[in-house]
C-alpha cells in the first residue's frame, strides 16, 4: 500500500499518468458539459417566479461549490506536503490555486449577473457575498505568496501554511446562510435531505456539477505537468522523456 | 517546560528590546489619531452621522494601525541575523514567540486601546458604547496581531512586502472586523452585544492556542531558505 | 429558436454567464498547455545543448 503511494507520489509516474489520463477526461468533460447545458437551457422548465434567468444557477452554483471544493482540497494537499514532505503534493497545491481562483471568480461574477435582474443590484455586501470575495481575496494570496519567494521549495511551505490557515474561511461561506439573514438565498441542494429542487431541475445542475469536477482535474493535470518540467529541470525521468520525443 | 528564571529572563529581555525601540510604537499610534481626525474633517461633523459611522471609524483605524505595526515585526532580528539564532538556539520557539507578541501587543496595541475613548468621545461615542467598544477592542486586537504575525513571518523573506502582508491578512481580519462593529453598533442599538463579544472571544482564545504554531513553523520555513 | 436566445427577457445575463464560464475555462486549459509547450521546448533546448558540449570535450 504504502509502496503504491510512494509510486504515485513520484513525479515520473505522474508526468507520464497524466499524459495517458487527460485525453479521456476532456471526453468526459465534454460529453457531461453538453448533457448538462442541454438539460439546463432547454429541457429544465422556466422558473415560476425567475422565469429564464434561473438558468444561470447552471453555471453559478456549479462555479461556487468548485471554488469551496477546490480550497478545501488544497488545503489537504497542503497538509500532506507539510506533514510527509511529498513534492508532488505541493506542485498539486498551487497548480490548484489559479484554477479555484478562476471558478470562484466565475461564481462573483454570474452571480453578479444573476442578481442585477433579480434583486436589482450588482453586489450586496452580505455575508455569503462577502466571504465569497474574501475566499478570492486567499487565492490570489496563495498565489502572490508563491510567486514572492524565489526558493520554490520555501514558497511551498509557506503556501501551505497559508492554506491551512485560510481553511477557515470555508465554513464561513458554507454556513453563512444559515448564521446571518441574507440578500443571497439559502440552501435549497442538500446531501442528507430531500433537496428542495425539482428533479428536472436538479439533474443538470449535478451533472454540472460533475463536469465541473472533471474539468478540474483536466486543468490540474495539465498545470502540474508544467509546473513539474519547470521545477525538476535536471531529472532522470524528464531526459527520459525529451530522449523518447527526439526519437519519434 | 522552561524554568521560571529562564523565563524572566526572556520575558525581561524583551520587553526591554521593546521599551528600547517605542519609537516604533509611535508610528502605529499617530497613524490612528490622523486617521480618526480625518474623518469628522473629511465626511462632515455632523454629530449623527459621526455617531453612527464612529465604531467603524475607530475599529478600521486600529486594524490599519496594527496591520502597519507588523511589518516590522521579526524585521530587525532576520536582518541581523539573530533570527536564525533563535530558531535554532532557543528551547522552546513558541514560548519565546508568544512572549514576543505579548510584548508587542503591551508597548503597541496597549497605548491604542488607552487612546480609543479620547478619539471615541471627539466622535460622540456615549459611554456604555465606549464599553463595549473598549471590550471588542480587547478581544479583538489579540485576534488581529497573531494572525497577522502569521502573515507576517510568512512573508518575512520577501523585500517588500506591504502589499502583500495586506493582501494576506485582509480575508481574515474581516470576520473580526465584522463582529466587532457588529457588537458596538448593537450596544448603540439598545441591544444586547453578547452574542458578537461571545464569537470574538472564541476567535481570541483559538488564535491565541493555534497562531504560535504556525508562526514557529513559518519562522522555521523563512529561516531554513 | 428565438425564444431560446431571447430567455424570456434575460437573454443578456444568460448568455453572458454561459459565454463568460466558456471563456475562463477554455484559458484554463489553452495557458497551461501552451505553458507545458513552452517549458518542454526549453527543456529540450537546454538539454541537446549540454549534450552537445559534454560531445565536445
Amino acid at each position: 500500500m504504502m509502496k503504491w503511494l510512494h509510486t504515485m507520489a513520484s513525479s515520473a509516474w505522474f508526468y507520464r499518468f497524466s499524459g495517458r489520463v487527460i485525453p479521456w477526461l476532456m471526453i468526459l468533460f465534454i460529453a457531461l458539459l453538453l448533457y448538462g447545458l442541454y438539460g439546463g437551457l432547454v429541457l429544465a422548465p422556466a422558473d415560476y417566479q425567475q422565469g429564464d434567468a434561473f438558468r444561470i444557477i447552471y453555471v453559478h452554483v456549479p462555479a461556487a461549490w468548485m471554488s469551496l471544493f477546490i480550497y478545501v482540497v488544497m488545503a489537504v494537499y497542503g497538509f500532506i506536503a507539510l506533514v510527509w514532505r511529498i513534492k508532488l503534493a505541493e506542485v498539486l497545491l498551487i497548480s490548484s490555486a489559479p484554477v479555484g481562483a478562476a471558478f470562484t471568480f466565475l461564481a462573483l461574477v454570474t452571480g453578479s449577473l444573476w442578481g442585477k435582474p433579480m434583486w436589482g443590484t450588482w453586489w450586496s455586501w452580505d455575508a455569503r457575498l462577502t466571504s465569497e470575495l474574501l475566499l478570492l481575496f486567499l487565492y490570489f494570496g496563495v498565489m502572490g505568496l508563491y510567486a514572492a519567494i524565489e526558493d520554490k521549495r520555501t514558497a511551498s511551505k509557506a503556501v501551505s501554511i497559508l492554506t491551512l490557515v485560510g481553511v477557515v474561511n470555508i465554513p464561513i461561506i458554507h454556513y453563512s446562510v444559515t448564521w446571518w439573514n441574507t440578500l443571497h438565498q439559502g440552501s435549497t441542494v442538500s446531501m442528507t435531505d430531500k433537496s428542495s429542487m425539482h428533479i428536472d431541475m436538479l439533474a443538470p445542475l449535478l451533472v454540472m456539477a460533475l463536469a465541473f469536477k472533471v474539468y478540474y482535474g483536466i486543468a490540474l493535470l495539465l498545470r502540474t505537468r508544467t509546473e513539474l518540467i519547470e521545477r525538476e529541470p535536471n531529472s532522470k525521468w524528464l531526459k527520459a522523456i525529451i530522449e523518447e520525443k527526439i526519437n519519434d | 517546560m522552561m524554568q521560571l528564571s529562564k523565563l524572566y529572563l526572556l520575558v525581561s529581555s524583551e520587553f526591554l528590546t521593546a521599551f528600547r525601540n517605542r519609537h516604533e510604537a509611535l508610528n502605529p499610534l499617530l497613524f490612528f489619531v490622523l486617521v480618526c481626525l480625518l474623518f469628522p474633517l473629511g465626511i462632515g461633523p455632523s454629530p449623527v452621522l459621526l455617531n453612527t459611522i464612529a465604531p467603524g471609524i475607530i475599529w478600521c483605524a486600529a486594524l490599519l494601525a496594527i496591520l502597519m505595526s507588523l511589518s516590522n515585526l521579526f524585521r530587525t532580528e532576520y536582518e541581523n541575523g539573530t533570527l536564525e539564532l533563535m530558531v535554532l538556539a532557543t528551547h522552546s520557539l513558541t514560548v519565546l514567540v508568544i512572549i514576543k507578541l505579548l510584548a508587542h501587543w503591551m508597548l503597541i496595541v496597549l497605548p491604542l486601546i488607552l487612546l480609543t475613548p479620547f478619539i471615541a468621545s471627539a466622535l460622540g461615542m456615549s459611554f456604555d458604547v465606549q464599553l463595549t467598544l473598549l471590550s471588542t477592542l480587547l478581544l479583538g486586537t489579540p485576534v488581529l496581531l497573531l494572525v497577522g504575525a502569521v502573515m507576517a513571518t510568512l512573508t518575512l523573506v520577501i523585500p517588500q512586502n506591504g502589499m502583500l502582508l495586506a493582501l494576506l491578512v485582509l480575508p481574515l481580519y474581516v470576520p473580526v472586523l465584522i463582529f466587532g462593529t457588529s457588537a458596538v453598533n448593537a450596544t448603540a442599538s439598545g441591544f444586547s452585544a453578547a452574542g458578537p463579544l461571545y464569537i470574538l472571544a472564541t476567535l481570541c482564545v483559538l488564535s491565541l492556542t493555534l497562531s504560535p504554531f504556525a508562526i514557529v513553523a513559518a519562522l522555521k520555513t523563512g529561516v531554513s531558505q | 429558436m428565438t425564444e431560446f436566445l431571447y430567455m424570456g427577457g434575460y437573454a443578456f445575463y444568460v448568455w453572458t454567464s454561459i459565454a463568460l464560464a466558456i471563456v475562463i475555462l477554455l484559458f484554463n486549459v489553452i495557458s497551461p498547455s501552451m505553458k507545458h509547450g513552452r517549458n518542454l521546448r526549453q527543456a529540450t533546448d537546454l538539454y541537446l545543448l549540454n549534450r552537445n558540449d559534454s560531445d565536445d570535450t
